[in-house]
């Protein structure tokens, strides 16, 4: 006889799960215990929406599902909005947790929480699992609902009487038979003819790089259709670390805290290719001007995308890879764009000439320090902002090569970027994770600064210090005549002393030069580290 | 614009919430919903009427198949379907007025299900025009209660609606 809390864990040693992120409570406590029987490791954040944010990292920075784990109630509210978030960026996560029993249920009792249907918007599915025989069947479901197709949050609900309930034995099914889930891999034939078609007529086109293609880890095939067809690219924040920053086709971000030239070269292009890309409002302002000039081919896994936002010539359903793939094949010649590119080029410049600000005297320019921080860093360092002003510097100057450029895109969830660092950087050792931080979302999540000393994972952290809401007073002073309540910091503890506390180095820049010569000091050092950046509370990301 | 869907979907609880939940959140409106049992018993058919322009019922074909539990989604062309919905009356009417109502009723196709001193109940199998018009006729001698199922279509010739995996 076997326990479903047993099983559980063998079900994600089955899934090859070496790392969950949790937080105990009673409605968990059989999984616990089972799971302290595993080689699988647990790292107890100190917040459970952390855990999710934690195994986001994981996931994206592994390119495999992450897993956190809560208790019922309480514990599962708190999980929500990490699974929100994860959703948002289509980033595959098993968020699994207690219920209460089974025969309690829809009784209000102690810490009874709906959280299936609570989570219902925000996961790709989820299950309540009712006998513990169900369970390897739910868990291989719920792996490969969340890591393929589109992928996506996926939450198990188990009731502690599911947990405690012996089953004969345990046997983990080879495949997921789900009739309704069939996600498509291969593009339309006859689409992808006409998209080749349509790009070898251009002469004006245009590859936009969105985070389907991180999802699709369509990375090689996206940089040689580009190359080889010498097809300009621009990126979505989401898609920021596919091209290479430095290729000489690769011409920014789009969007309303994009480059200037790439919002130009996207109202300029005759043909636009968007790849895995959802053109959200925030990417694409106005989709309508753009579909006036320009004829649009849209690669999605999800059909739901496409369409949905912009009007689409050529919709091309499919794997991200396979659909590139697929059309490389069907480009014999590629177009002459050389006059193209070179315009983009001439652009390019112009622009980089004039968006460089002067730093002022006891602050750091954020953009011009991100460069040289990218400069100085690992080529495939893991970058990770979270939301605000310094997540548009580092979007919009961070230099990623090889690297990874994380962010909470879609939902924009302050306090994403520590814990989803410790999980990148538990997920990928041997790579260099820093994280950018601003001060209000530092506080939000700054708890988890002891399961960054707990955990061991050598993340650096660089507080982007403004002492305000930046990017809400930056929104409030442009829109409400100058009146910004309620952005100010003033409570703000010694973020030195702070990391003393912890046993975390740290130090403090309030120049360029230091700034820089800090960082160097960080990326050398060994564990964990604090870098304040003080900031002109006034500088602009507009 | 009213559309009609056919929608496949696994037996299996929550499935109708999730549905339903789908309509709320992304703003689409439905007309009417009608759910049972199909010949398997482990799917389900649900039949739904949306109002909303092509695009929006584009979207919502396509959201709705974004639902693991659903298997299959289908618009249903205009004309190519017939569809009915069911309809229970209780119209007020004193003894005398029995046989004028009895008369409506036989003239409409209408059932009589229970017969009271002060009141007719009556059922109704229909389209939404011939529900309407029944209504209108009654109207005059009082409704007391109406009782609306949604409306459930079939293709019609020999078109089905496959489950792929079978
Ligand atoms: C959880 C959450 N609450 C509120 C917001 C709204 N919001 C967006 S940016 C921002 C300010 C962020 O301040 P800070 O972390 O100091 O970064 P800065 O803009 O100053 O760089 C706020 C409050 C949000 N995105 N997420
Ligand atoms: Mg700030």
């Amino acid at each position: 006889m076997i326990t479903g809390a047993e099983i559980m864990v063998k079900c994600l040693e089955s899934e090859q799960v070496e790392l969950v992120f949790g937080y105990p409570g009673a409605a968990i406590c059989p999984f616990y215990d089972s799971l302290s029987q595993s080689s699988i490791r647990h790292v107890l954040v100190r917040q459970e929406q952390n855990a999710a944010h934690a195994a986001s990292g994981y996931a994206r920075a592994c390119g495999k599902p992450g897993v956190c784990v809560a208790t019922s109630g309480p514990g599962a509210t708190n999980l929500i909005t990490g699974i929100a978030t994860a959703y948002m960026d289509s980033i595959p996560l098993i968020a699994i947790t207690g219920q209460v029993n089974q025969w309690l249920l829809g009784r209000d009792v102690f810490q009874e929480a709906d959280i299936t249907g609570a989570c219902e918007s925000f996961t790709k599915h989820s299950y309540l699992v009712k006998t513990a025989a169900d369970l390897p069947r739910v868990f291989k479901e719920a792996f490969h609902i969340a890591s393929t197709g589109r992928p996506g949050p996926v939450l198990i609900d188990i009731p502690t009487d599911v947990q405690t309930a012996q089953v004969e034995a345990f046997a983990y099914p080879r495949k997921a038979e789900i009739a309704g889930y069939r996600p498509r891999i291969q593009g339309h034939a006859v689409q992808v003819r006409r998209a080749a078609e349509a790009v070898r007529r251009a002469r004006c086109p245009l590859i936009v790089c969105g985070g389907g293609v991180v999802s699709a880890a369509a990375r090689e095939e996206l940089i040689s259709f580009a190359k080889e067809n010498q097809i300009p690219v621009v990126s979505t924040m989401m898609g920021l670390g596919v091209m290479p920053m430095d290729s000489p086709l690769y011409f920014g971000m789009i969007g309303m805290h994009g480059h200037e030239n790439a919002n130009r070269a996207m109202h300029a292009a005759d043909c636009i290719l968007l790849c895995g890309a959802r053109v959200g409002d925030r990417a694409v302002g106005d989709p309508k001007k753009i579909t006036q000039t320009s004829t649009i081919i849209h690669i999605d896994v999800d059909p739901a995308e496409i369409g949905k936002n912009m009007t689409v010539n050529i919709p091309i359903v499919g794997d991200i890879r396979a659909v590139l793939e697929s059309l490389a094949k069907q480009m014999p010649d590629a177009p002459d764009t050389g006059a193209w590119v070179q315009r983009l080029t001439h652009e390019k410049a112009e622009s980089a000439v004039c968006g460089t600000p002067e730093p002022h005297t006891g602050f750091v320019e954020p953009r011009s320090f991100f460069r040289s921080l990218s400069a100085k860093m690992e080529e495939n360092a893991i970058l990770i902002s979270d939301v605000g002003q310094n997540q548009i510097w580092a979007a919009s100057s961070f230099n990623v090569k090889r690297g990874r450029f994380l962010t909470s895109g879609g939902l924009g969830t302050m306090g994403y970027s520590l814990p989803a660092a410790v999980g990148a950087k538990l997920g990928k050792p041997n790579r260099q994770v820093v994280c950018i931080c601003g001060d209000g979302a530092f506080q939000m999540s700054m708890c988890e600064l002891a399961t960054l000393c707990e955990s061991g994972a050598e993340v650096k952290i660089v507080l982007m210090q403004n002492s305000r809401l930046g990017m809400v007073w930056e929104l409030q002073n442009k829109q409400f005549e100058g009146r910004c309540p309620a952005t100010e910091l003033t409570g703000d503890p010694d973020y030195i002393a702070l990391a003393g506390a912890y046993g975390i180095p740290s130090a403090l820049a309030d120049s360029n030069e230091s700034a820089e010569r800090l960082a160097g000091q960080m990326l050398k050092s060994k564990g964990p580290f604090l870098l304040v950046c003080r900031v002109d509370p006034c500088a602009p990301t507009l | 614009m009213k559309h009609t869907l056919s929608v496949l979907v696994e037996n299996q609880p929550g499935v109708l919430s999730r549905v339903a939940n789908l309509f709320a959140r992304r703003g689409f409106n439905i007309d009417s919903l009608a759910v049972g049992t199909t010949q398997n018993p482990k799917i389900s058919r649900m039949t739904i009427v949306v109002d909303g322009d092509d695009h929006i019922v584009e979207q919502v074909e396509k959201q709705l198949n974004k639902l693991i539990p659903v298997i299959k989604v289908k618009v249903l062309e205009p004309e190519k379907f017939v569809c009915c919905e069911l309809m229970l009356v209780k119209v007020a009417c004193k003894s005398r007025q029995h046989a004028e109502v009895l008369n409506v009723a036989r003239l409409m196709g209408a059932d009589v299900m229970d017969v009271a001193p002060a009141s007719l109940t009556l059922r109704f199998a229909g389209n939404e025009d011939q529900s309407h018009t029944l209504l209108e006729l009654l109207t005059p001698y009082g409704l007391r209660e109406v009782v609306r199922a949604g409306s459930i279509a079939i293709e019609k010739g020999s078109g089905l609606l496959k489950n792929n995996k079978e």
